[in-house]
Order: structure tokens, then C-alpha cells, then sequence
């Protein structure tokens, strides 16, 4: 027992695989800007964080708490429009209170749109957030209020600035999706890593047992909504007005919810770095399949539509093997290959 | 004397028309060990299941530590001092040793959301503190060696003790444990048994477990209830009950 008791204290050694990851990522978050060209951080790294950040939070429900959604897109553009009218209504608001009141506007549309959980299970309750998915598009659509009336329904980037610092070059919006997704990402990790966490993955692994081990399953469930909506919702704001620029409720529609489901698994659920791998799959794949289309001069001979096409179903095509070969994720394969480089006896397991 | 810990009075529980339990009344005292035996289908599980808010009684009341319960849900029950086991493991499969006794003490979180997303305020100190609590309960039903591991993988005797941990870990004044050293091999059997009367012994927990080992449940219990179809037959001391003529019959069999 003391040899029990001795070892409960030192959680991890400082220096693990993760930190080393981890310290690695921030430099090159941080050097990027300084080499990288405007394409690189538009076209590249934006989106894939941005995605990678819808993909934590659809991960949050999906991972950790085992809950369905096919919405992520609908809650992406509450916080989108939200963001965007709380500015252009309340100009006195600061960028980051915006944001984070856009959040929890998306929030509460998760909590309200999750409520069908506490009575339904599994695959039946995807209705739900689908049901979402279309009210929202239809919603941002037709109440042109939304849009501030304008004839295109469609909102722009408002004034993207921070304490008098304007973002709208790349750079500027660059670190605001850097800033804004490390931070929540702190967040996103101490939560998992606490008890909501854990009566989230209790509830995953078997709701009936973690109610009689004391979990308020129904309220958990409800908050897994909330915070994963708040999550999307966020990231929504920053598709729109740090990638897009310009932004119609279209932008955010179905096929945009199942990008971010893909996301989560190509990347591997329950897994915040696999968020980032899927979404760098998701985003780079085509535009790699594109630029190697043109290189090898395909883009002359066949027409644009028909190569379009085929880059959809060689994309499709990709995804199915990745998942037969790697069905936990691209976490997972690189979780195998860190060990391997590694190479150090496992230890523990019996 | 003192008034007993859990009281069933006249407990009778159907599902559509088949009657599970029937008029069931027994008294379990605090601090000790009651076994619950019977063939298979008695409704021994049942009855487990009703004091913990699983099921609700058909009628009857069950009285917990001098006060009934009104509306029986799990939640109330855990937090009223009621853990439990069951008898076809309930562990949460892809979580760690630690993450699944840590879920026991849950309900005992003061935190708001705010403090554990910024680790502010009394979160530092309350995930040392459950932290602390877990690793003694787990050091206690020795499984220290296990702490990391993801319980899906462990064997199906050391889950057993992982589940039992879950449920001792924020000191339940009842604890109910369905089958705990069923599909054990004797050794395994002596050792769970051991643990179960120290924890027992040492935190003063009422136990009240269902095992068909009659063996082990006459070296183990203070108490022995008796169902046969859903009725009792039998109650006392492992003793009494093994002279009972009824229970001789219903259970272990007429001998011809």
C-alpha cells in the first residue's frame, strides 16, 4: 500500500512525448507566420485549425460523451451570425466578449437541441441535431434580419480588432485563430481531464452504471451539448469572417457538418490531437489532389467538372481505406509510430 | 437494539403480471454482513435493484438509515450512501483503474464548470483530495499495481475488485454486491472473500451481497435471507437457516 501511495503523487515525468509534441507545435505556430507566405496561412493553416477546433468540439460529444450529432455546421453558423450582429448591433463590444457571447449563444441552441437525449439513444438521436442543421439554414436564409438585410444574405467579416490592434491582414487573423483555439483548447483539455471528463466517458461506456455510481447523467449529457455547441460556435465565427471573409448560411450546411464528423473520425475519437490530423486530412487532401492533377497535366485533357468529380471520389476512396487500415484514427497511427521511434518495453499491463 | 439500516417492509415487485417478489419484510442491521441466497430467478437481483433505485416496488416500502424513499432513482440512492455492484461487471471499459474509481466520488464534486475549466478557485484542491481518496481504496483492495490501466483489459477478477473500489470509494454506508466471487476459482474466492470482510471490519460498511456459494456465504455472513420464488423462506443466523427444514428443501433440495 505505501508503494501505492508513493507513486500517486508524480503524476507524469515533465518530459514526455506529448509535452515534446506539444512545445513543437507552439514553435512552429509561431515561426510559421514569419516564413510562411499570405497562401500558406490562408489557404492552409487557417482552415485546418479553424476545422480541427469544430472538430474538438464535435469530439467532446462524439469522443468522450458517446452522444451523436449531425449539426456541427448549424451550430457554427449561430456562432457566425451571432458574432456578427452582436458586433454590428453592440459596437462597444469587444471582439473577444463577442465571440464568447456568440458561444454561448450556440450553447444554449445545443442544450435546447440535445434535450431529446435524456429520452432517446444511439443512432436515432442523430434526428435531432439534424433537425437543427436544416432549422438554421433555413432560419439564416430567410429572416433577412440576420444578414442586416442585405440583398445577398450574406454577412462579411466585420472590424476584426483587439485592443485597438487591427487583425484584418493574415497575420492578424492568423493569430487570432491561434490564439483563440490554444486557448480553448486549454480549456477543452481540462475538461476532459477532470470530473465532468469522466462522467462524460462513464456515461459513453455505460449510462445505467454511471448512474448508480452517482453521475447526474441527464445534466451531463445537456452540458456535453452545451460546451461541444460553444466549441462549433466559435469556430464557426472564425470560418467565417478569418477563412471565408464572406459568409451565407450555405456556407454552413450539411456537407460542412459531415466534414467535421469525418474529422473527428479520421482523426480518431476521443482524441484532441487526431482533431488537427483530420482536419489537416480534410482540408490538404483535396488541394493536394489538386495540385498533383495539375502536375502531371490531367487539368487540359479532361474537362474541370469531370476532374472535380473524380478528385471527390479519389478523396472518398482515400477515407475508406484509411479507416479499413487505421479504424481508431490517424491519433492512433501516430500514437504507434511515437512508440515505435520510441521504442521503450511497455510497461504495467499484465 | 438499534433500529436496522435497511428495512423492507412488504416489498412486492411484478413485471406485467408475473410476480417477482411477494410480500417481502426483512431487516438488515447496521454494520452487518447480510446474504441474500435462493435458486436462480428468486429475486435476489430484484430486490438489489429496488433498494437502489433501479426498480421501483409494485408496493411495499424499504426504509434506508430511518428514512424512506420517496421517489427511488439511482442518483438518490448513491447519494443517500447506497453503492453497488453488479453481477455482470459494470465498468466503464475504455477508462483507467483510476478514472473509473474516480467516477464514484463524483457526486461528491463542489466545483462549478468555471473552476474546472480554468483550474481555478477549489478545483486544485478537490481533485487532490479525490485523488488521494481513490489511491487509498484502491492501495485497500490491492490493485495498486493496475492504477493505470484501462479496465477493458483486465481480467475479469481484478474487475470485480475495480468495481467494488467504484462503489467504496465515497464511503457508502450500504454497499450491495451481486455475485461478487462468481466464476472465481477458489482461490480468487478466498481472496475477494477476505477483502469483503475487511471492508467490513475496517469502514464498519453494511454489506449486503447475493452469492450461490453457500460455502462462502456460511463462512462469510452474520445474516442469511433466503428467497424461493420471490418469497422468503428462510431468515437468521448462517446456523439457523442451515437447520431450516423449508430452506433445506426449497434450496439445497429434499433429500429422498
Amino acid at each position: 500500500m505505501t508503494a501505492i501511495i508513493s507513486q500517486a503523487p508524480a503524476d507524469r515525468p515533465v518530459l514526455t512525448p506529448r509535452t515534446v509534441l506539444l512545445a513543437l507545435g507552439l514553435v512552429i505556430l509561431a515561426v510559421v507566420p514569419v516564413i510562411g507566405s499570405d497562401y500558406w496561412l490562408n489557404s492552409l493553416i487557417v482552415p485546418t485549425l479553424v476545422m480541427g477546433l469544430a472538430g474538438v468540439g464535435l469530439n467532446l460529444l462524439t469522443g468522450y460523451a458517446g452522444l451523436v450529432s449531425l449539426g456541427s455546421a448549424a451550430f457554427m453558423s449561430i456562432g457566425a451570425f451571432s458574432t456578427y450582429n452582436l458586433i454590428l448591433r453592440v459596437p462597444a463590444l469587444p471582439l473577444p466578449v463577442a465571440l464568447i457571447v456568440a458561444g454561448l449563444i450556440a450553447a444554449s441552441a445545443g442544450v435546447l437541441f440535445g434535450l431529446p437525449s435524456l429520452r432517446i439513444k444511439g443512432f436515432y438521436l442523430s434526428a435531432s441535431t439534424l433537425g437543427a442543421q436544416f432549422f438554421f439554414e433555413w432560419l439564416f436564409t430567410n429572416f433577412h434580419w440576420f444578414s442586416n438585410d442585405s440583398m445577398s444574405l450574406t454577412i462579411s467579416a466585420p472590424r476584426l480588432a483587439i485592443f485597438g490592434h487591427d487583425l484584418n491582414s493574415p497575420v492578424g487573423r492568423y493569430s487570432l485563430v491561434v490564439v483563440t483555439t490554444l486557448l480553448l483548447l486549454w480549456l477543452a483539455h481540462n475538461l476532459i481531464d477532470s470530473r465532468i471528463g469522466r462522467d462524460w466517458m462513464a456515461i459513453r461506456d455505460m449510462d445505467t452504471a454511471a448512474a448508480v455510481a452517482g453521475i447526474p447523467v441527464g445534466r451531463r449529457k445537456l452540458l456535453a451539448y452545451g460546451v461541444s455547441s460553444f466549441f462549433c460556435g466559435i469556430a464557426g465565427a472564425l470560418w467565417a469572417f478569418c477563412y471565408l471573409g464572406t459568409a451565407d448560411a450555405h456556407a454552413f450546411d450539411l456537407d460542412k457538418s459531415f466534414q467535421v464528423l469525418f474529422i473527428v473520425i479520421i482523426g480518431g475519437s476521443a482524441s484532441i490531437l487526431g482533431n488537427f490530423l483530420g482536419a489537416a486530412f480534410i482540408v490538404l487532401t483535396p488541394i493536394a489532389l489538386d495540385i498533383l492533377v495539375q502536375a502531371l497535366g490531367l487539368d487540359g485533357i479532361v474537362d474541370h467538372g469531370t476532374v472535380s468529380n473524380m478528385l471527390r471520389i479519389v478523396f472518398g476512396a482515400i477515407i475508406i481505406l484509411l479507416l479499413i487500415k487505421e479504424p481508431d484514427g490517424l491519433a492512433s497511427l501516430i500514437g504507434r509510430l511515437a512508440r515505435r521511434l520510441s521504442a521503450r518495453p511497455s510497461r504495467g499491463t499484465p | 437494539m438499534s433500529a436496522p439500516i435497511l428495512d423492507v417492509q412488504q416489498v412486492s415487485l411484478s413485471f406485467r403480471g408475473i410476480k417477482a417478489l411477494t410480500d417481502l419484510s426483512f431487516a438488515v442491521e447496521k454494520g452487518e454482513i447480510c446474504a441474500l441466497i435462493g435458486p436462480n430467478g428468486a429475486g435476489k437481483s430484484s430486490l438489489l435493484n429496488i433498494v437502489n433505485g433501479v426498480y421501483r416496488a409494485s408496493s411495499g416500502r424499504i426504509i434506508f438509515d430511518g428514512a424512506p424513499f420517496d421517489r427511488p432513482t439511482p442518483m438518490a440512492a448513491a447519494q443517500r450512501g447506497i453503492g453497488r455492484t453488479f453481477q455482470n461487471n459494470a465498468l466503464f471499459h475504455r477508462m483507467s483503474v483510476l478514472d473509473n474509481v474516480l467516477t464514484g466520488l463524483t457526486r461528491l464534486g463542489r466545483c462549478n464548470l468555471l473552476e474546472i475549466a480554468f483550474r481555478v478557485g477549489r478545483h486544485p484542491a478537490e481533485r487532490r483530495a479525490f485523488r488521494q481518496r481513490a489511491d487509498e481504496i484502491i492501495g485497500f483492495l490491492e490493485i495498486g499495481a493496475y492504477r493505470d490501466t484501462v479496465v477493458g483489459g483486465l481480467p475479469y477478477g481484478l474487475q470485480k475488485r475495480v468495481e467494488m473500489a467504484r462503489a467504496l470509494v465515497a464511503s457508502p454506508t450500504l454497499l450491495l454486491l451481486d455475485e461478487p466471487i462468481a466464476g472465481m476459482n477458489a482461490e480468487e474466492k478466498t481472496e475477494l472473500s477476505r477483502l469483503i470482510a475487511e471492508v467490513n471490519r475496517v469502514f464498519g460498511t453494511t454489506i449486503v451481497l447475493i452469492e450461490h456459494d453457500i460455502g462462502v456465504v456460511m463462512g462469510l455472513s452474520h445474516h442469511v435471507v433466503v428467497l424461493d420464488y420471490g418469497r422468503k423462506v428462510g431468515d437468521g443466523t448462517p446456523a439457523e437457516v442451515r437447520r431450516n427444514p423449508e430452506v433445506i428443501a426449497a434450496y439445497l433440495g429434499t433429500r429422498h
